[in-house]
């Protein structure tokens, strides 16, 4: 019955969202303000239909309902509760029920901004929104429904893939959707700047805090996502170049130059057609993301649809979404830019290349998922495109980039020398060349030139950041303190250059060794040596399983005991592997055990990964930066003079 | 600098840096392109000798073989018309097993046996790589 009732719901909240699509947009155009002030009630509504379905759907998990045939194909009765709950989003309808969820939540979030946009923006906005949920409703409803039940139940249900019972699973998607979802907002906020009064500083003000709620959000689940891959997959890869992760990377790349393009349409009124189309365009990617990774082209744990009418749709809709969101552009472009008055060294000029450099990324990841599909489309044969191409044009583009990020913070807007910025880069690039040459020696035993460059570059954006920050910190008084989207870039920067130093570090340096071990066998691998002290079985909730015991010791001394596991899962009968890792700051100590050889011995995989945290925590400190950025005041200020009576 | 000039040179700019950019990805892409072949199309002689690409099969029941004393390997893929021996030395995935579809990064070393630097099950094992899928589906051609 209660599944019953948030089917409806659901059904309701399509119903809704349609209204949403048409209504406001009516109102905005023949400007009437009470089919325009149905957006807000409508939205809202939207939202609690779709939270009760979803909650309607989580309470078939909690109590086993296995009558519906989602439940019964993802959760089992012996699966621990907090894993049933996840399992809601652990396949294809129930992830589809949560993007609708986050979208409802981004629009129900978007009607309590408290700011000085006017009500036909507004409306506009929230209709925009409205038919983007309304496609994927029907979507889910017509070609992928939860709710559906197929009688009589099953007396159990399949089980959650194993992979998917970790904690990480949990929190990944949920964060990884309010980022890809996220960006709808300021695809809504450019159609309805299109559609009305243009791009302009104000607009910019309104749609930067979108953006960079969304864009954290988005650095913080494709992060967890690559932590999980390295401790549950078992063999230590933090990064693939799978097309399931470059489907979430190109909307981070590009959001990431919408970020600093709004910076200068907000600061200095250019870039407006530039900004919307990356605005599209980023959004278009989230959704190009989603086909990918929910049509059943690619293959891989997220690919859990293999029905082809869902591809043809999520296309479909593709098409018509950023098709309409571009004629609607062609129709009402912005004017072009007064570039004329700025010099060449100017802040405009390091964020134009900014978006140039990633926006030739986006691009490069874009060819490289795209054209194996392209290929085996066309029948022209099968092939895949490994991860050294992605490495070997990446790189090339990163090292400019952080060069940039350095001089980019210390230009001045509209006016600027070059002269000027390299007298002040002096300090901080001697300072950055020793620490970078400082910590190189120390580190490296093999000579890699590229870990050095690499350094140079993270620390010469530290330094900047930090002498940048150090400057406006001892400038500021209580009438004009440090404004926090300053503060917020700072952090940003700090954590990318912080994640370049882990990538490049831990992809330089790492040592990987297979060996074949028994019990009581010792092993010498880089400077340490690793002791298969024991080997026993074990149990848990829904599997069973053996569970190792290694001692690994440096210069006579333990600093690390690991305990890897080979587990069981009972309902599917699936293996996983569930590594030892011992974390540091420097370096990860990482041993996983392969399977079993003969009586006595197991295919042992053992790993150091120097400093591999780093790439995390500096994904977080980027994220963090995002947050503090989008609290800034001036983002939420009222403007009171603008409009003197505010609409309830 | 007149307006004019700085326009020419932000474009020049512009286009510089595309120029590099397409003649990286070009350059990387050319190198990285690795192509997949089945058993059957190894057989007809399509697959390079010289160059990586990618296999698939079913791993044929008892043919998985082990070196004594090292993490060596041997097995057998079939598309059910042709088979192709592998040899891989390192941890098999966990969903390794005889009857199941693989596929393995490699290549061919002259005598016609595979060395695989990777072999890759996928997650599931429900689950059938899409290559190889396809491979046997062409091979019924092939008897046919």
């Amino acid at each position: 019955m209660i599944v019953e009732l948030g089917h409806f719901s659901t059904v309701l909240a399509l119903i809704c969202s349609a209204m949403l699509s048409i209504i406001p947009i009516i109102g905005a155009q023949t400007n009437n303000g009470h089919l325009m002030a149905i957006a807000k009630s409508a939205a809202r509504a939207q939202f609690l239909l779709v939270f009760l379905g979803f909650l309607a759907l989580t309470w078939a998990f909690v109590t086993n309902d296995f009558s519906l045939t989602y439940v019964a194909s993802n959760s089992n009765s012996s699966l621990p509760l907090g894993f049933r709950i996840s399992a809601v989003w652990g396949a294809h309808e129930g992830s589809l029920l949560l993007w609708v969820l986050i979208l409802s939540i981004w629009m129900a979030a978007f009607t309590c901004s408290n700011n000085d946009m006017p009500p036909k923006f507004k409306a506009r906005v929230l209709a925009i929104l409205g038919i983007i949920s309304f496609g994927f409703l029907v979507f889910m409803l017509f070609t992928s429904n939860p709710f559906l039940r197929s009688l009589p139940p099953p007396a159990n249900g399949l089980d959650l893939n194993p992979l998917l019972q970790d904690l990480g699973l949990i929190i990944h998607p949920p964060l990884l959707y309010a980022g890809y979802v996220g960006f709808s907002v300021p695809f809504a906020l450019a159609i309805a700047a299109l559609l009305g009064d243009g791009v302009n500083p104000a607009w910019a003000r309104w749609a930067r805090p979108w953006v960079l709620v969304a864009w954290s959000f988005l650095t913080v689940g494709i992060s967890l996502g690559s932590w999980w891959a390295y401790y549950e997959l078992g063999w230590g890869g933090w990064w693939f170049w799978d097309p399931v992760e470059n489907a979430s990377f190109m909307p981070w790349l590009l959001g990431t130059a919408l970020i600093h393009s709004l910076a200068a349409s907000e600061k200095r009124n250019i870039f407006k057609s530039w900004t919307i189309l990356l605005a599209i365009a980023t959004f278009g990617l989230s959704l190009i993301g989603t086909f990918l990774v929910r049509s059943g082209i690619l293959t891989s744990v997220h690919a859990f649809a293999t029905d082809p009418t869902r591809g043809v749709f999520i296309l479909a809709f593709l098409t018509i979404v950023i098709g309409g969101a571009l004629a609607v552009f062609a129709a009402n472009k912005p004017q072009s830019d007064p570039l004329a008055s700025n010099s060449l060294a100017a802040r405009e000029t390091f964020l134009l290349t900014n978006s140039i450099l990633l926006s030739v990324a986006t691009a490069t990841v874009l060819l490289g998922t795209l054209y194996p599909l392209l290929i085996d489309a066309l029948g022209l044969g099968k092939m895949s495109v490994g991860a050294p191409y992605f490495n070997s044009v990446f790189i090339p583009l990163m090292v400019p980039l952080l060069m940039l990020i350095g001089f980019g913070q210390s230009a001045h807007w509209r006016r600027d020398s070059f002269k000027r910025l390299l007298s002040v880069a002096k300090y901080p690039a001697a300072c950055a060349t020793t620490l970078a040459v400082g910590a190189w020696a120390m580190l490296d035993g093999t000579g890699a030139i590229q870990a050095a460059l690499a350094l140079l570059m993270a620390f010469w954006v530290i330094v900047t950041t930090l002498k940048n920050l150090y400057l406006q910190l001892s400038n500021a008084t209580k009438i004009s303190p440090v404004r926090r989207a300053f503060l917020g870039q700072s952090v940003a920067h700090i954590g990318f250059a912080v994640t370049v130093i882990g990538v490049t570090l831990v992809s330089i340096y790492s040592v990987e060794k297979h060996v074949r071990m028994s019990p009581g066998e010792s092993i010498e691998f880089s400077n340490y040596q690793a002791t298969f002290n024991s080997i026993k079985k074990i149990t848990g909730p829904n599997y069973s399983g053996v569970e190792a015991t290694f001692n690994v010791t440096q210069d006579e001394k333990v600093i690390a005991v690991l305990f890897p596991q080979k587990r069981n899962y009972n309902a599917g009968s699936q293996t996983m592997t569930e590594a030892g890792i011992s974390a540091g700051i420097t370096k990860d100590i990482y041993i996983a055990l392969g399977e079993k050889i003969d009586t006595e011995d197991w295919g042992v995989r053992l790993n150091i990964k120097p400093f591999v945290r780093w790439i995390w925590f500096g994904a977080f400190l980027m994220a963090a930066g995002g947050m503090i950025a989008a609290s800034d005041l001036r983002f939420k200020r009222l403007n009171k003079n603008r409009r003197p009576s505010r609409q309830t | 600098m007149s307006p004019r000039k700085k326009r020419l040179l932000t474009l020049a700019l512009a286009v510089a840096g595309l120029a590099l950019a397409t003649g990286l990805i070009l350059t990387a892409f050319e190198k990285n392109l690795m192509y997949f072949y089945s058993p059957s199309e190894i057989a007809d002689g399509k697959a390079p000798d010289n160059r990586p690409f990618r296999i698939g099969g079913m791993v044929v029941k008892g043919s998985v073989v082990r070196e004594k004393d090292s993490l060596g390997v041997w097995f057998n893929l079939t598309d059910y018309a042709h088979e192709r021996m592998v040899y891989y030395k390192g941890i098999l995935p966990d969903l390794f097993r005889e009857g199941q579809g693989i596929v393995a990064k490699g290549a061919l070393n002259g005598t016609g046996l595979f060395v695989a630097t990777e072999v890759l099950a996928k997650h599931d094992e429900n689950y059938m790589p899409p290559e190889v899928a396809d491979a046997l589906k062409k091979a019924q051609g092939y008897e046919n």
